[in-house]
């Protein structure tokens, strides 16, 4: 029957109805098209804004990098005094290495620290109470970049055992300092007096009465001073200053920076191995007496030797070691100087290991004069991740290992581009910088580092460690003259605030800044 | 096939091909789109080849390109009907592709996360059976191009043997 129907159909009414039936999903490509393009409209797509070329600012980080100079001709001798771990990063990027650990090198570390032979220097000498320490500092000096190179004739690096034999020899022109905090002020002070430059480590000083010391010593001296805040040099920072500037996130009210750390190596558990062993040196082997120097003599101990940073005897604890590189970020950015007040808090919660230093903060600054509140939380046992924030009543700022600007919800600067959803407060309206760097075998330590902006930078294409170009500065300074970017002013404003810090922790009370009298109070 | 049959048959077709064709067409309107980070995730025994591919920009560039352009295709061809044979299961060797590149079983942990909860079966595993099925019952003809197709090469082959 069917059949016989089929074969009964006019073949063109067949053949309407195929064509028909083919073209049955054509409505629902129309349909897509429709949907597609109210989903587009939606998301304004194509209306997209350049923020960064909106607001007049620099796409590219590079272009605020460190100043240039002509190679220079003449040779600086270096000394250095303090021979630990971040001695040998600072000989490192000074173009001193071992020659063992040089085979080792990557091809790029290679390519980086061969570079470093246009800084013209040598080390002629070293200054260090442990033995093994001094010989490895040693073994770099007399590998320098220089020498690998095959530079003949050049001087040879001699050991002194106490910084004032060093600072006497006429084969030095400048000295490194990079011991534990106790020495920081002694050792600057009798380098600028024996006519010597001075780069030296954070933090600045480790008293309050040794701050007007420190400033008296530089005050109008020839010598270069440059305190060892690297972050200066990530383009970032002079990038925030300027948008700061701009009234990109129009007045900064309150900022928050922070430390997150989580490893026993973090919060200076330092006189073991990653395997548990312990490390090397002994009474036998350390100075004990020398390293003291004029702190209360205490029998020898490899835990204050290693981990000093635990004791208020030889540093100012995590206020001086991490809030001092949140504190210059932030006065980099915003110049703001010493506050008015400071409440700081905290206790030792986690690490009870004996230690004297807080392994957890907190602190209020006050700047009633520029209507903003710096607040610094840190921890020693949580390594989650948490910017700097720069909050201002147009838009907020953060800065890891990039910086980030998202406009505020109730912004009038920004009113007509997030009622056009051109921009939105939930992500932001441009960010800028992409740090590098830190690969599957970075530490969680060197990962904080890293995130913090305290290591290496990508500046156009080319990878720049951050302490090299510090260091770099130093030396320009010394040979063609200006002002280094951490001078004795932002050093003796570091060392206020973090006085004040521990002043209040101390005494558990708020404490103000006398700019008359130049104390705390 | 009766006429539910047909018709459940095109409706699948269709949905298919309207994912397909969606997910390319953001793909290409989204510059800084690339599949590197889905390749580089990529774990389970085919994760060196991916990851592999990954690594090297200029074959990236091919792989994203035919991505791109493959998935917008293959929507088009499922919407309409055309071919629909070769491109069900042109459509479903991709998905398999998307599938062992991060394949679902257990031991594999992920860092980004999925939207679901997922035991060796996961979506695309399904969607890719889905895609085999319209292929086998050649889809297209259920109120597709590929009837116009058919009917035109039958009228050739009685051309011929008339």
């Amino acid at each position: 029957m069917e059949d016989n129907n089929k074969k009964n159909q006019n073949p063109t009414s067949t053949k309407r109805r195929d064509i028909i039936k083919g073209m049955a999903s054509l409505p629902v490509l129309g349909l897509f098209g429709i949907e597609y393009a109210r989903s587009n409209h939606a998301e304004s797509k194509g209306e997209t804004v350049d923020m960064i070329k909106e607001l007049g600012l620099e796409k590219d980080l590079g272009s605020i990098s460190a100043k240039s100079y002509d190679k220079p001709k003449d040779t600086i001798r270096l000394g250095i005094i303090g021979a630990g771990s971040r001695s040998g990063s600072l000989l490192f990027h000074t173009g001193f290495a071992p020659k063992k650990s040089v085979e080792d090198f990557s091809k790029e570390r290679l390519e980086a620290w061969m570079g470093y032979r246009d800084l013209n220097v040598v080390l002629t000498g070293v200054c260090e109470v442990f033995d093994e320490r001094a010989e490895r500092a040693l073994a770099a000096g007399n590998n320098s970049v220089k020498a690998y190179s095959g530079e003949k004739n050049l001087p040879k690096v001699k050991r002194f055992k106490h910084y004032h034999d060093m600072l006497e020899s006429d084969e030095i022109d400048a000295v490194i300092i990079a011991t534990p905090d106790h020495h920081h002020v002694s050792m600057t002070v009798d380098a600028i007096n024996a006519g010597k430059h001075v780069y030296c480590e954070k933090a600045p000083t480790r008293t309050e009465e040794e701050i007007q010391i420190l400033a008296e010593a530089l005050k109008d001296s020839k010598q270069v001073y440059q305190l060892g805040h690297q972050i200066r040099h990530n383009p970032i920072y002079p990038y925030a200053a300027d948008l700061v500037k701009k009234g990109i996130l129009g007045d900064v009210n309150l900022v928050e920076v922070t430390t997150n750390r989580n490893t026993p190596s973090g919060a200076w558990v330092r006189h073991v191995n990653s395997d548990g062993s312990p490390k090397s040196g002994d009474a036998r082997s350390i100075d004990w007496e020398l390293w003291q120097g004029d702190r209360p003599q205490a029998p020898f101990s490899i835990d204050r030797y290693y981990n000093w940073t635990k004791y208020w005897d030889y540093s100012t604890g995590i206020l001086g070691q991490l809030f001092s590189h949140e504190f210059d970020a932030v006065n980099g950015i915003l110049n703001c100087g010493i506050p008015a007040t400071c409440m700081c808090s905290g206790g030792i919660y986690y690490y009870k290991d004996g230690r004297q230093t807080p392994d957890l903060v907190q602190a209020v600054f006050e700047y009633p004069d520029r209507g903003m509140t710096l607040v610094y939380s840190a921890t020693l046992a949580n390594s989650r991740g948490r910017g700097r924030v720069f909050m201002g009543n147009e838009a907020s700022m953060e800065i890891g290992s990039s910086l980030s600007v998202t406009a505020d919800g109730n912004s009038e600067k920004y009113r007509d581009k997030l009622d056009k959803k051109l921009i939105d407060t939930n992500k932001p309206m441009f960010t800028v910088g992409q740090n590098t760097g830190v690969d599957g075998v970075s530490s969680a330590t060197q990962k904080y580092y890293v995130e913090r902006g305290l290591t290496s930078v990508k500046i156009g294409d080319e990878l720049k460690d951050v302490t090299h170009l510090h260091l770099k500065e130093w030396l320009d300074v010394i040979r063609f003259g200006g002002e280094t970017s951490c001078n004795v002013d932002w050093a003796v404003q570091e060392a206020v605030i973090l006085q004040m810090a521990k002043k209040s922790y101390l005494e558990k009370r708020q404490v103000r800044w006398d700019p008359v009298n130049k104390q705390i109070v | 096939m009766n006429k539910t049959q047909s018709v459940s048959i095109f409706v699948l077709r269709v949905l298919i091909g309207w994912h397909f064709l969606y997910e390319g067409l953001v793909k290409i309107s989204d510059p800084s789109w690339s599949s590197v980070g889905y390749l580089k995730s990529s774990q389970g025994p085919f994760s060196g080849i991916f990851i592999a591919l990954a690594d090297q920009s200029t074959t990236m560039v091919a792989i994203d390109f035919l991505n791109q352009w493959g998935l917008i295709v293959i929507g088009l061809a499922l919407i309409t009907g055309i071919f629909t044979r070769i491109f069900a299961f042109s459509g479903m060797v991709l998905l398999l592709l998307y599938y062992l590149c991060v394949p679902p079983w257990v031991g594999l942990e992920y860092s980004i996360p999925m939207e679901g909860k997922y035991l060796i079966v996961n979506k695309t595993l399904i969607e890719a059976a889905a895609l085999f099925v319209l292929g086998v019952f050649s889809a297209g003809e259920q109120f597709g191009l590929d009837t116009l197709i058919k009917r035109k090469s039958a009228a050739a082959t009685n051309l011929a043997t008339g």
